[in-house]
């Protein structure tokens, strides 16, 4: 059950001139979140917008003992939310509702998992993390920007004990070119009898190419869609996506703040996906 | 617990409070069970259903536009038949009280969902959405058309005897012809409005910012003007109404009540703050004390207009 949290910013971390992670005292839904879950989120101040936007949970904030007391947001600055989300200091609040949508499934040894983010799709991955270490499944981040000023947070996953592969357009980190790249050679290399799960994150055409690479060589995807959202909790219909049930079944538009946000990479009608707005 | 009467009465319907879930804003009341005890609510209009499923449009389907949102669903649903088997129990479960909204293409497949919904145990009322901007047939041609909105009324009240409850378009010159039309047909209560007809462009692509270029604008955006409109049918017409259009708090509420209406839907706010509705009814009946009334009733049409019936036309 989603709670609406009139959530005190405790930390504005700007890592760049787009880039923060809002750090939000909300003890109930830090304890409720799964990995891949997002929450609805709002300022409350006249002349504010309306509507809620949709941001994954990035982390779980945790106090001496452990004991889940908010959660973080990694926000790009592309709007006026995100703008605001940018600018909002420690002391202001947001409104968070939360947690909502269906989380990743998180894979247990001896299967290996596979995360690939692109940019600002890092977001959903470092609960996923937290979670996969927690099973000791082996797992491995894919990460690719334009350049190294989109890639953050790498030596928060390699401290976890996450094996990180990096890609940039401009050459400026990691690998050159995409990191549909390394990730194509790799799933070359591993032997067909290794379990693995591949979980994705990132513009769509980005996904739609780890999907399409990981069918091809017989692995299994999650995605994790951003459409545009209108309420979070099924009730307008606005953040439908075309998913088959099967390969030759017509395409259905469903609501990806229930059904999603994280759906089987095979199940989405990529042809029909319009990109993200 | 107050002693202040929360009931109203639309025709045969009686309401326990004038809160209701305004169709396409609450999916089919199932989805928020968690949020919300929807037999609080004085009732649920369901999201608008068709015989037959619908795929809806394309997205992107809505936009945020100043103080309110554009959309153009298209009408994605289930169809009446999945409706009464998959959803309809729940609710019953739930103890809600159901508004099924209803949309057909022909006269003919109104007064069939009628007859179809007439027999569905826990169908409190019909709701004919005669006034949907965002598809192309059917719907709203009925919704502009006096001689449609009769016929639909008329053919809809000759197959139910369920409570019937036209729900009128802004997009006309003289909405309170409608609210007469509907009388006339035999409607016990009409509501109001649906969205207005609106179009938002990305002037970068310049480019429509919704697939289906068109969309209905809702929210408060949109609340004076359909304030006005209640009180211009609230002049028209004997039967109930019921108001909405950007309803956020329970002022808004009080406001609609005061203009003319027996009832409030409320829509874009369950977007907004899906906890809303225990603060509408108690914002409601901290506004009903503080005003020495007893009763949700007391309030309705009771906006005092100087030289009412004489407004200024210029
Ligand atoms: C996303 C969305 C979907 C809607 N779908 C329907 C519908 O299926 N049937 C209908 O009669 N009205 C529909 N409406 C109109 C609302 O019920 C209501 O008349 C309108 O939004 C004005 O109220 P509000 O400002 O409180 O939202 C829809 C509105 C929105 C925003």
């Amino acid at each position: 059950m989603p709670a609406d949290v009139d959530a005190l910013v405790l930390s504005n971390d700007r890592l760049s001139e787009a880039y923060n992670v809002v750090g939000l005292a909300a003890p109930s839904i830090a304890a409720a979140a799964q990995p891949g879950q997002f929450v609805m989120v709002r300022e409350d101040r006249p002349g504010a917008p309306l509507l809620r936007r949709p941001f994954s949970i990035f982390e779980i904030l945790r106090d001496d003992q452990g004991r889940p007391t908010g959660i973080s947001l990694l926000n790009k600055r592309v709007g006026v939310v995100t703008g605001a989300l940018y600018a909002r200091e420690p002391g202001g609040r947001l409104q968070c509702l939360g947690p909502l949508g269906r989380p990743f499934s998180v894979g247990t040894p001896p299967a290996e998992a596979w995360m690939v983010a692109g940019g600002v799709g890092l977001a959903p991955f470092a609960t996923l993390a937290e979670a996969l270490r927690e099973q000791r499944t082996p797992a491995t981040l894919y990460y690719g920007g334009r350049s190294a000023s989109d890639l953050f947070h790498v030596d928060w996953f390699e401290r976890r004990d996450i094996r990180v592969v990096l890609a940039t357009e401009d050459g400026s980190r990691g690998e050159a070119g995409l990191i549909t790249g390394p990730l194509e050679r790799h799933l070359a290399l591993l032997p067909a009898a290794a379990p693995l799960m591949i979980h994705a994150c990132g513009p769509t055409g980005m996904m739609r190419a780890v999907a399409q690479l990981a069918q091809a060589s017989g692995r299994a995807t999650e995605v994790s869609l951003e459409p545009v959202m209108g309420c979070g909790l099924g009730g307008c219909y606005s953040c439908v996506v075309p998913v088959r049930s099967g390969p030759a079944t017509p395409s259905q538009l469903v609501r990806s703040c229930l059904q999603g946000p994280v759906f089987p990479g095979h199940q989405v009608a990529w042809n029909e996906l319009a990109p993200a707005v | 617990m107050s002693s202040i009467n929360l009931t109203v009465n639309l025709g045969q319907l009686q309401l326990k409070n004038p809160l209701v879930a305004a169709s396409g804003c609450f999916g089919y009341g199932t989805e928020y069970s968690d949020v919300v005890d929807l037999s609080t609510l004085g009732a649920i209009a369901v999201k608008g259903l068709f015989l037959q499923e619908r795929p809806g449009h394309v997205p992107p389907r809505i936009v945020e536009t100043p103080s309110g949102m554009l959309n153009a669903i298209g009408l994605q649903g289930i169809g009446v038949r999945r409706f009464i088997d998959e959803r309809l129990p729940a609710l019953r479960k739930h103890r809600a009280v159901v508004i099924v909204n209803i949309c057909g293409t022909t006269v003919d497949e109104y007064a069939e969902l009628a007859r179809i919904l007439s027999d569905a145990p826990g169908v409190a009322a019909l709701e004919l959405n005669i006034s949907c901007p965002n598809i192309k047939e059917g719907g709203i041609t009925f919704g502009c058309d006096l001689r449609g909105a009769h016929d639909v009324v008329s053919a809809v009240r000759r197959a139910t005897s369920l409570p019937v409850i036209p729900k009128l378009t802004p997009n006309v010159t003289d909405v309170a012809s409608f609210a007469r039309a509907a009388e006339e047909a035999g409607a016990d209560a009409v509501s109001l409005v649906n969205t207005f007809l609106a179009m938002a462009i990305d002037v970068e692509t310049r480019r429509p910012r919704l697939s289906n270029v068109f969309g209905g604008l809702s929210g408060p955006a949109i609340r004076p003007i359909a304030v006005r409109m209640v009180y211009e049918c609230r002049q028209a017409v004997r039967i109930p109404i019921m108001g909405m259009g950007g309803i956020m708090t329970a002022e808004d509420v009080v406001e609609f009540l005061v203009a003319g209406a027996d009832a409030v839907q409320v829509g874009t706010a369950n977007f907004v703050d899906p906890f809303v509705w225990p603060k509408l009814l108690d914002g409601l009946t901290g506004y009903l004390e503080r005003h020495g009334h007893g009763a949700v009733r007391d309030i309705v049409g009771t906006v005092a207009v100087p030289g009412a019936a004489q407004r200024i036309s210029s």
